[in-house]
C-alpha cells in the first residue's frame, strides 16, 4: 500500500473534505436525534426518516461505484443495478433463512414461497445462507464473479463505448427476466420479503435500524476511501488514460483490458455491498430492482452531481433521490416528467454537474475578489478539467 | 487447442503472464538486425496498403522512411505495433520475437515505442503524469496500484523533462501545451519507455525551424543506443539526420540508400515529380 | 356464446325450412310417430327409433339427433310431444317438429330423453353422415374427421360408399385414411398391409398415433402387429411420416422465427439508420414505435366503421407523427450532442421517459384495444400440421416492403445520396454544399418515421400500452449490433436470424430462457466479432 497520494488528496481536495465532514455529521447526528430525543420533539428524527436517509447512503455508495467506472474509466454501465440487486439478493437469502419456522406456513427450513410452490427440498444454491459470514462472502463474490466473467468477455474483445453500454443493459434485462421466473428459486415476482431478524436482532427494532444506518455510513466512507485510493494511485492515472485515449495507453504497454476488468469488478463489488445494506433497511428485494431504468437512474445521479469526482456522485445520488421522494409523495404523476427533463437538461447544460456549477461559481467569486485571474491550484485544475466521455 | 489452453491463454491476456517479470525477454539482436519485415501484405477492401513489403533495420541505426501519401508508411507502423494484422508475411523483432503473435501492450513491453503522426499525449494528465505513465517498469495493475515510483524512475523523469525542455511545465496539463511542446512530450514519453526500437511518425510536422533543429539533435543523440525508424515528409529534416533512407511506394520498397543516392534515383524522381 | 350460436343455427334452419314447408306436411306425421318411439324406456327401441328417423331424412332429423346427443331432447310426459331445449341454463323449449317455441313451458312437465354410450356413438356417426351430404367441402371434411374418432362397421361402410362419389381431394384423402385405419384391425394380414400402404405419407395425428402403436410391443413384449411383413412396412411408413411431420414442423418453426424476426427487423431498421448511418444513439426509439402503435389506435377511433382502412391510413399517419417527433428530438436535443454518444444516450433516454408518461396521461396506463381487420385475421391451413397465421404473414411481407423501400430511398434518391455522404465525411459533404443540418434532421426523421410504421405493424401483434417501446428497444439494439452497424442488409439478416434462433430454442428452453440464451449468445458473439456480421472495413473503420 502506498498511502501518500491518498493523504495528499484528503489534505487538499475541498469536495472530499466537505463529503467527509457532512457524512460524519449525518452518521452521528441522525441516530442521536432519533434515539436521544423524544418523539414529541420537533427535532426528533423518526425511524422512517432515518431509514430513508440510510437508503440514500446505500444509493450514494452505488453512485460512487458507477462514477468509478464511468467518470474515471469511461465505461458507461447501464447495468450496475444488476450488481446492486445481486448483492441485495444474497443478503435477502440470509434474511429469509433467518426467518426459520416463523414463516406463514411454519416450515422449519423452507421459506414461504417454496412451500407455496410445493417444493420439498431447499435448492442447493440456498445452502450456507443461514450463516451470515457465508452470505456476506456471497454479497462480494456473486456480483464480483458476474462482473469478472462479463468484463472478461467484453473487454477482451474490445467492446467499448455505446456498444458496451447496450450490452450491460442487455445483461440486467436478461437477469430481470430470469429472476421473474418462479422456478429460478428466488421468489419470482414477489422476491424476498417479510424478514424477521438480522444477526439475531429484530430487524424492525429501532436499535437495529440505527446499527444498519451507521453500517451504511461506514461502508460509504470506506468505499469512498478505496475509490479515492485507486484514483489517486498510478493505476488511477492509467485508468484515466484509458478513458481519454484507450489505444494510446495500449501503445504505452499497459494491458488496458486488465485495468478495465479489475476496476469493473471492484465497482461491481461495491455495488453489491450497497445492495446488501439496502435490503435489510427497505425490507424487500424483488426482480424489479434489475429493471434497466434503475441502472440508468444511477447514471443520472452521477451526471447530476458531476462525474469523475466521487463526491459529485454522492451529492447527485442524495439530491435526485430526495427530489424523487418529494415528487412521488407530492406530485406522483410528474415524477417521470421531472426525471426525463433532468436527463435532458443535465446533459445539455450541466456536463460537469452540480459540482461543476459550484466550482464555476467559486472561480467567478475568486476572480471578482482578486481582480487578477487566480493562479490555477492543483485542486482546481483537477476538478475543473473538462472531462470528455 | 484444448479448453485448458484456451482458458490459460485468455487469462494471461487479461491478467498478464504467469511469470511476472518487469520485461519480456528482450530482442535477440546477435545478428545485428533488430527488425525483420518480410513479404508483408495488408489489404483494406481490395486496396493494397502494403504489397509484399520487405524491410530490415539494423541495431542502433537511424533509418528514415519517405514516400508519397498512401505509400503505406503508417500502415507499416500499424503492423509493427500490432494495431493492424497483415494478410500475409512475417514481422520479427530480433530473431526471437514474432510480432504477429503479440498484442499492442505486449509489443510495447517487448521494447518497441511509437510516436504517432498526430501528437497524442494524454491531454487531461499533466506533463509529469504523461511521463510517469510512460516510465519503463512493471505495468501490471497490482504494481501500479500499490507501489510508488522508485527513486531511479523519478530521476529518469526529471532527466527527460530537462531533455525535452518541459521542466518548468511539469505540472501543467498536457492539453494546454503548444503543438511543438506536445511533439516533444511525446518523444519524451518514448524515451521514458526506453525501447530498443523507436518508431517516430512525422516528428517535426508543424514545428518552428528552431524546434525542428532541437528535434534533430534529440533524435541524433539516440542513434547507437537505440534503433530509430523515422517517417517524415520534410526532406531537409531527413537530410539533416539520415544516413540511410528507404523510399516506399504503393506498399513496397522503391529504393534504399543514402539520401543523395535516393534523390538521384530516376524511379524516385518519377514517383515524386511525375505522374 | 354457445347459446347465441345455437340461436343463429336455429334461425338459419328455420329460414331453410320456410319454403318447402308444405311438402313436409305428410312426412311430418311419420316423423312425429318415430319421435314418439324415442320416449320409450328402453335403449333398443330408441336405437330403432334413431335408425327410423335417419331413413326418413326429415329436415329436422339432424337437429333432433344433435339435441339427443347433447342431452337437450325432452318430451312432455302428458302428451309424449318431443321438444328441443334451447340451452342448458334457462328452460326454454321448442317443438321438435315445427321448431316453434313453446311459451311458459315448465320444467316439471317434461322429461329428458336419456342416452347410453352405444346410442351416443351411433348418434355421432349418424350426425356426421348427415353432414357428408353437405355441399360445402369443409363441412364434409369436419364430418369425416368426426367419424374417424368412432369408427365401426356402419360408419366405415358409409365411408366406403361415399368415397367413390367424393370429388374433393382433401375429403377423399380423409375418408381413405379412415377406411385404412379401420382396416388395420382386419384379421387378414393382406388387408392390413394394404391399409398400412394406403396410410403412407398421411399427416393426420390419429393416423400417426395409430401406426406408432402398431409397431410397438405390448406389455408381454410381443409385437402389437403379429405379421412381420406388415410390421416392416409399418415401420417404414412411420419413418416416412415422421420425416414429413418433422419437415413441416421445422417449416412452421421457420415461419414463426421469420415472423418474430421481421418484427425485430421492423423495430430495428429505424435504429439502423439513426445509429448506423448517423452514429446517434436514440434511446427514445422504442417510444417512437409506441407512438406509431397509438396512432393506429387513434385512427381506429376516428374511423370506427372502417377498421381495415384505419390500419392502412395509420401507416402514413404514424410515419408523420413519429417522424415529426423525431425531427423535434433531433433539432431540440441531439444536434447539440453530436460526437458525444454517451450523452446522447442519456438525453434521449430522458425523452423516452417523458413520452411514456405523456402517453400514460393521455391514454391511461392500461393497454388500448387495437382491432385486427378481417382480412388480416385467420390463418392459411397448408396441411394438417402446418398453417400460417395471416397477420404474421402480412407483417413479414410488410417488413420486406419497408426494407425494400428504404433501400431504394437510400441508394436511388438525392436524399439518400446526401445521407450517405454526410455519414461518410461530414466536413467534405458540407464543403460540397450539402446542408448537413438539414440532412441530419431528415435522416433522424426518417429513422423515427420508420419506427412509427413499425408501431403500426406491432399494434396488430401485441398489446398497445405505454411499455410497448421498452420491450423492443434492447432487442432492436441487439439486432443492429449483431448485423453490423451501418449496414441495412446486416440488420435484415441479423434480425431474421435472431428471430429464427429464438424460436428454435423455445421448444427446448421456454420463451424466457430462450431469450436469455440469445442475449448471452449475442454477448459472446460480439466478443468474437465486435463489428457484427457485416462489418464496415477500411482504414476509416480502424480508427
Amino acid at each position: 500500500m502506498h498511502l501518500q497520494p491518498l493523504l495528499d488528496v484528503l489534505r487538499r481536495e475541498r469536495g472530499t473534505q466537505v463529503f467527509f465532514v457532512l457524512l460524519l455529521i449525518v452518521a452521528v447526528g441522525v441516530p442521536l436525534l432519533h434515539a436521544a430525543l423524544p418523539a414529541s420533539s420537533p427535532l426528533h428524527i423518526s425511524t422512517y426518516t432515518m431509514t430513508l436517509i440510510g437508503k440514500y447512503l446505500t444509493y450514494a455508495l452505488l453512485a460512487i461505484s458507477v462514477d468509478l467506472v464511468w467518470g474515471y474509466c469511461g465505461i458507461l454501465s447501464l447495468g450496475h443495478a444488476a450488481f446492486f440487486a445481486l448483492g441485495g439478493y444474497a443478503m435477502g437469502m440470509y434474511l429469509m433463512r433467518q426467518i426459520g419456522p416463523r414463516g406463514v406456513y411454519g416450515h422449519p427450513i423452507l421459506p414461504d414461497f417454496m412451500v407455496f410452490l410445493n417444493w420439498k427440498e431447499l435448492p442447493w444454491f440456498w445452502y450456507g445462507f443461514d450463516m451470515f459470514w457465508f452470505a456476506a462472502l456471497m454479497v462480494v463474490l456473486v456480483p464480483g464473479l458476474l462482473a469478472f466473467v462479463f468484463g472478461w468477455f467484453a473487454f477482451r474483445s474490445r467492446v467499448t463505448g455505446v456498444y458496451l453500454s447496450i450490452i450491460t443493459q442487455a445483461l440486467t434485462f436478461a437477469l430481470m427476466l430470469a429472476f421473474f421466473r418462479n422456478d429460478m428459486g428466488f421468489g419470482g415476482n414477489n422476491g424476498l420479503t417479510d424478514f424477521k431478524e438480522i444477526l439475531g436482532f429484530d430487524i424492525n427494532a429501532s436499535g437495529t435500524r440505527i446499527g444498519l444506518f451507521i453500517a451504511s455510513a461506514v461502508f460509504l466512507a470506506l468505499g469512498y476511501l478505496a475509490c479515492r485510493y485507486i484514483t489517486s494511485s498510478r493505476a488511477g492515472r492509467v485508468v484515466q488514460a484509458v478513458r481519454d485515449a484507450e489505444s494510446r495507453t495500449r501503445f504505452l504497454g499497459y494491458r488496458v483490458e486488465s485495468y478495465k476488468l479489475w476496476v469493473w469488478v471492484f465497482s461491481a463489488v461495491l455495488a453489491g455491498i450497497a445492495g446488501a445494506l439496502y435490503v435489510p433497511q427497505v425490507g424487500i428485494i424483488n426482480p424489479s430492482e434489475f429493471q434497466p431504468i434503475n441502472s440508468i437512474e444511477v447514471v443520472i445521479w452521477v451526471a447530476v452531481g458531476g462525474r469523475g469526482t466521487l463526491y459529485g456522485a454522492v451529492a447527485g445520488a442524495v439530491l435526485v433521490n430526495y427530489a424523487k421522494t418529494y415528487f412521488t409523495a407530492a406530485l406522483p404523476e410528474y415524477w417521470l416528467y421531472a426525471l426525463g427533463t433532468l436527463f435532458v437538461l443535465v446533459t445539455l447544460f450541466l456536463p460537469r454537474g452540480v459540482v461543476g456549477l459550484v466550482d464555476q461559481a467559486r472561480d467567478a467569486l475568486a476572480k471578482r475578489r482578486a481582480s487578477t485571474p487566480a493562479l490555477p491550484t492543483a485542486d482546481s485544475t483537477l476538478s475543473s478539467a473538462q472531462r470528455s466521455p | 487447442m484444448n479448453v485448458a489452453a484456451i482458458a490459460r491463454n485468455g487469462w494471461e491476456r487479461i491478467v498478464g503472464p504467469r511469470h511476472r517479470s518487469d520485461r519480456r525477454p528482450s530482442a535477440d539482436v546477435s545478428h545485428g538486425t533488430i527488425l525483420y519485415l518480410e513479404d508483408l501484405t495488408v489489404t483494406f477492401d481490395g486496396f493494397r496498403a502494403l504489397n509484399a513489403l520487405t524491410l530490415y533495420v539494423d541495431v542502433g541505426e537511424l533509418r528514415c522512411i519517405i514516400g508519397p501519401n498512401g505509400a503505406g508508411k503508417t500502415t507499416m507502423m500499424d503492423v509493427i505495433t500490432g494495431k493492424t494484422r497483415p494478410d500475409s508475411g512475417s514481422a520479427w523483432f530480433g530473431q526471437n520475437i514474432d510480432l504477429l503473435t503479440l498484442t499492442e501492450p505486449e509489443i510495447a513491453q517487448a521494447g518497441i515505442g511509437r510516436k504517432f503522426q498526430k501528437p497524442t499525449v494524454l491531454e487531461q494528465h499533466t506533463v509529469f503524469e504523461n511521463l510517469e505513465l510512460a516510465v519503463a517498469g512493471n505495468r501490471s495493475i497490482v504494481h501500479t496500484l500499490f507501489k510508488p515510483l522508485t527513486a531511479e524512475q523519478r530521476t529518469r523523469i526529471d532527466e527527460v523533462l530537462t531533455a525535452i525542455g518541459l521542466a518548468d511545465q511539469r505540472h501543467v496539463r498536457a492539453g494546454t501545451l503548444s503543438h511543438g511542446q506536445k511533439q516533444w512530450l511525446e518523444i519524451g514519453m518514448l524515451l521514458m519507455q526506453d525501447p530498443q526500437l523507436l518508431l517516430v511518425d512525422e516528428p517535426v510536422a508543424g514545428m518552428t525551424p528552431q524546434e525542428v533543429e532541437r528535434t534533430a539533435e534529440l533524435l541524433l543523440s539516440l542513434e547507437g543506443k537505440h534503433s530509430v525508424v523515422v517517417v517524415e515528409h520534410d526532406m531537409d529534416f531527413v537530410r539533416s539526420i539520415a544516413k540511410r533512407v528507404t523510399v516506399l511506394h504503393e506498399g513496397s520498397v522503391l529504393a534504399e540508400g543514402t539520401i543523395d543516392e535516393v534523390q538521384a534515383n530516376p524511379k524516385v524522381q518519377e514517383v515524386y515529380l511525375g505522374v | 356464446m354457445p347459446a347465441s350460436i345455437q340461436l343463429i343455427c336455429r334461425l338459419s334452419l328455420l329460414l331453410l325450412l320456410a319454403i318447402p314447408i308444405a311438402a313436409q306436411a305428410q312426412s311430418d306425421d311419420l316423423f312425429v310417430e318415430r319421435l314418439e318411439l324415442l320416449t320409450a324406456n328402453n335403449f333398443k327401441q330408441k336405437e330403432q327409433a334413431v335408425a327410423g328417423l335417419l331413413n326418413l331424412r326429415h329436415p329436422n332429423t339432424k337437429a333432433v339427433l344433435q339435441a339427443l346427443l347433447d342431452g337437450r331432447l325432452y318430451y312432455e310426459r302428458a302428451s309424449k310431444r318431443v321438444v328441443i331445449r334451447a340451452a342448458e341454463d334457462a328452460f326454454s323449449v321448442a317443438d321438435a317438429v315445427t321448431l316453434t317455441p313453446i311459451p311458459d313451458a315448465s320444467e316439471d312437465a317434461f322429461s329428458r330423453i336419456t342416452t347410453n354410450n352405444q346410442l351416443r356413438k351411433n348418434l355421432r356417426g349418424a350426425i356426421a353422415a348427415f353432414e357428408l351430404d353437405s355441399p360445402d367441402a369443409r363441412v364434409r371434411l369436419t364430418a369425416v374427421r368426426e367419424m374417424l374418432r368412432s369408427l365401426d362397421e356402419d360408419t366405415v361402410a358409409l365411408l366406403r360408399e361415399r368415397v367413390e362419389q367424393e370429388r374433393d381431394d382433401e375429403v377423399r384423402a380423409a375418408m381413405t385414411s379412415g377406411i385404412a385405419l379401420f382396416d388395420l384391425d382386419n384379421e387378414d394380414a393382406g388387408v392390413r398391409l394394404a391399409a398400412v400402404e394406403r396410410l403412407r405419407g398421411s399427416l393426420n395425428s390419429d393416423v400417426y398415433n395409430r401406426l406408432r402403436a402398431l409397431i410397438e410391443r405390448d406389455d408381454d413384449g410381443n409385437p402389437v402387429e403379429p405379421d412381420p411383413e406388415v410390421r416392416a412396412v409399418a415401420i417404414d411408413v412411420v419413418n416416412g411420416i415422421e420425416t414429413r411431420r418433422a419437415f413441416y414442423g421445422s417449416l412452421e418453426t421457420l415461419f414463426f422465427g421469420l415472423s418474430l424476426g421481421s418484427v425485430l427487423v421492423l423495430a430495428a431498421i429505424g435504429l439502423a439508420i439513426t445509429f448506423g448511418v448517423m452514429g446517434v444513439i436514440n434511446m427514445a426509439h422504442g417510444e417512437l414505435i409506441m407512438l406509431g402503435a397509438y396512432t393506429t389506435y387513434v385512427m381506429q377511433l376516428l374511423l370506427p366503421d372502417h377498421i381495415g382502412a384505419a390500419v392502412l391510413l395509420a401507416i402514413p399517419a404514424a410515419f408523420i407523427v413519429s417522424g415529426a417527433t423525431g425531427v423535434l428530438i433531433e433539432r431540440g436535443i441531439v444536434r447539440f450532442l453530436y460526437g458525444r454518444p454517451l450523452e446522447t444516450l442519456l438525453a434521449t433516454f430522458g425523452v423516452s421517459l417523458v413520452l411514456q408518461q405523456l402517453v400514460r396521461d393521455i391514454f391511461t396506463a392500461n393497454n388500448r384495444p387495437v382491432e385486427t381487420p378481417a382480412w388480416m385475421a385467420g390463418s392459411l391451413q397448408i396441411n394438417e400440421v402446418f398453417s400460417i397465421t395471416l397477420n404474421r404473414a402480412y407483417v413479414v411481407i410488410f417488413t420486406l416492403l419497408v426494407f425494400g423501400l428504404l433501400l431504394a430511398l437510400l441508394s436511388k434518391t438525392t436524399l439518400g445520396l446526401k445521407v450517405r455522404a454526410v455519414a461518410q465525411n461530414r466536413n467534405m459533404a458540407r464543403a460540397m454544399g450539402v446542408r448537413t443540418e438539414w440532412v441530419d434532421a431528415m435522416t433522424f426523421g426518417l429513422g423515427a418515421g420508420i419506427a412509427g410504421v413499425a408501431g403500426v405493424a406491432l399494434s396488430q401483434l401485441t398489446n398497445v400500452g405505454p411499455n410497448l417501446g421498452q420491450q423492443y428497444i434492447i432487442d432492436s439494439f441487439m439486432v443492429v449490433v449483431f448485423g453490423g452497424v451501418g449496414n441495412l442488409w446486416g440488420t435484415l439478416i441479423g434480425g431474421m436470424s435472431l428471430g429464427v434462433v429464438n424460436k428454435l430454442l423455445e421448444p427446448y428452453a421456454g420463451a424466457v430462457l430462450a431469450k436469455i440464451f440469445v442475449l448471452v449468445a449475442l454477448i459472446l458473439f460480439i466478443q468474437r466479432r465486435p463489428r457484427g456480421l457485416f462489418p464496415q472495413k477500411g482504414r476509416a473503420a480502424e480508427a
